[in-house]
C-alpha cells in the first residue's frame, strides 16, 4: 500500500476503498474523477495511464463503470480507479484526456465497445468498428455471434451482395475442459455433434 | 558430357526461327511463370507469407518474387490473414483495382472461412466478397503449403482458355 486512503479521502469525499487482491483500488464519483486524476498525477507521481476499460454490470444500477489503471514510474506501483457512469441508458463519465493524452484512444475504444460517452473528449468516434455500426458489442445483451447487418460502404455493398452475418457458432461458445492431459483440454462446445469424431445425432 | 539429353522441345537448328504452338499455351505459359502477387497481409499469416518470399523458401523460383504493393501492378491477391468486416471494404476495392486477368488466393483458415474467429467483427471467409481461386488450409499455413497453393494456381492458370476469354469478366 503506497497510497494513504485516509489522506486522499480527506480531499475527495466520494472516495471509497475497493476490494482488490493486488494493488490499491478506489471507487470514485464521476464529478471528482478529473480532480483525483490530476492529484494522483501531480502529487503522487502516477505519470502513466496504462488502461481504460468499461464494465457492464448487466441488471445492476448504475449499470456501467469505467476502470482506470495508473502506474507510477517512480514508485513502481499501480493504482486502480473505478468510476460508476451517470445514467444507464446513455452512460456518461468525464473524459480524462486533459490529464493524460493517452486516454484518447482508450476512451474511444470504451465508447465503441460499451457506448459510454466521455464528456469533454476532443474526438469521440468509434475506433474499432466502422463509423455507422449500430451496436456496442461488449454490452451484455449483444450476442457473441453478432447481429445481421449491412456491410460498411454502400457502393461496395451493392457490388458484392454480402452482409454482416451472425457468425455460425457450431454449438459454441467453446470452453477448455478441466483435464489432466493437454490433449483433453482442447476447447470444445456443449454441442459437438457436427464434429467428425463423434457420431452424428438425429 | 553429352548434351543430347538436354534438348527439350524447341531446336532452332531443326525448326529455324519458327515456334509452333497454341496461343492459349503460350499466353498461359507467360502468365503462370510471372505471377506478381499483391500481399494483402491482414494478420499473422502475413508473417508466413514474408517467410515464403525470403531466401529460405524463395518464391522467386516460381517467378513470383515481385510482390507489388500497388494493386494496379499485381495479378494475384494473396489474402493472408483475418478479414474483418471493416477491412472487407478495402479488400474489395483493392481487388477491383487490379487489372484482369487476376486471381485470388485465400491463405489460411481466417481468409478461407473466418477461422477461429466466430465473431461479430470477422467476415466468415473472404470468398463472400472476392472470387477465390485457391484456398490454403492451416493456421498459419507453412510456407511449403503456400508454395503448394501457388503451384496449384499455376496449374489452374495453365488450363485456362485465355484467348477465348481475353476480356475475362469476373
Ligand atoms: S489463419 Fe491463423 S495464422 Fe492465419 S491469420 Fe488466421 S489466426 Fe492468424
Amino acid at each position: 500500500m503506497t497510497l494513504s486512503f485516509e489522506t486522499l479521502a480527506k480531499q475527495f469525499d466520494s472516495l471509497t476503498q475497493r476490494p482488490s487482491s493486488d494493488y490499491d483500488a478506489f471507487n470514485v464519483d464521476a464529478d471528482q474523477l478529473v480532480a483525483l486524476c490530476e492529484h494522483l498525477r501531480d502529487k503522487e507521481g502516477f505519470s502513466l495511464l496504462v488502461d481504460v476499460a468499461g464494465i457492464d454490470w448487466n441488471d445492476q444500477s448504475p449499470r456501467f463503470s469505467v476502470a482506470y489503471h495508473l502506474y507510477s514510474v517512480i514508485k513502481q506501483c499501480y493504482v486502480r480507479l473505478v468510476c460508476a457512469c451517470v445514467g444507464d441508458e446513455s452512460p456518461e463519465v468525464p473524459s480524462i484526456v486533459s490529464v493524460w493524452p493517452a486516454a484518447n484512444w482508450h476512451e474511444r475504444e470504451t465508447y465503441d465497445m460499451f457506448g459510454i460517452h466521455f464528456k469533454g473528449h476532443p474526438d469521440l468516434r468509434r475506433i474499432l468498428m466502422w463509423d455507422d455500426y449500430k451496436y456496442h458489442p461488449l454490452r451484455k445483451e449483444f450476442p457473441l455471434a453478432g447481429i445481421e447487418d449491412e456491410l460498411p460502404a454502400a457502393d461496395v455493398r451493392e457490388r458484392v451482395d454480402a452482409n454482416v452475418i451472425a457468425a455460425p457458432m457450431m454449438g459454441g461458445p467453446f470452453y477448455a475442459q478441466a483435464a489432466d492431459h493437454m490433449s483433453q483440454r482442447e476447447p470444445s462446445a456443449a454441442d459437438q455433434s457436427w464434429a467428425e469424431s463423434n457420431p452424428k445425432r438425429d | 558430357m553429352s548434351t543430347e539429353n538436354l534438348e527439350v522441345g524447341y531446336n532452332s537448328r531443326i525448326e529455324g526461327d519458327v515456334i509452333v504452338s497454341k496461343a492459349d499455351a503460350v499466353i498461359n505459359w507467360v502468365r503462370k511463370n510471372s505471377v506478381w502477387p499483391m500481399p494483402m497481409g491482414l494478420a499473422c499469416c502475413a508473417i508466413e507469407l514474408m517467410a515464403t518470399g525470403a531466401a529460405r523458401f524463395d518464391m522467386s523460383r516460381f517467378g513470383m518474387e515481385v510482390m507489388r504493393f500497388s494493386p494496379r501492378q499485381a495479378d494475384c491477391m494473396i489474402v493472408a490473414g483475418t478479414v474483418t468486416y471493416k477491412a472487407a471494404e478495402v479488400v474489395r476495392r483493392v481487388y477491383e483495382q487490379m487489372a484482369s486477368p487476376k486471381w485470388v488466393v485465400a491463405m489460411g483458415a481466417c481468409a478461407s472461412t473466418g477461422g477461429m474467429y466466430r465473431s461479430y467483427a470477422v467476415m466468415q471467409g473472404v470468398d463472400r466478397i472476392v472470387p477465390v481461386d485457391v484456398y490454403i488450409s492451416g493456421c498459419p499455413p507453412r510456407p511449403e503449403a503456400l508454395l503448394d497453393g501457388m503451384m496449384r494456381l499455376q496449374e489452374k492458370i495453365s488450363q485456362e482458355r485465355s484467348l477465348t476469354q481475353l476480356t475475362k469478366k469476373r
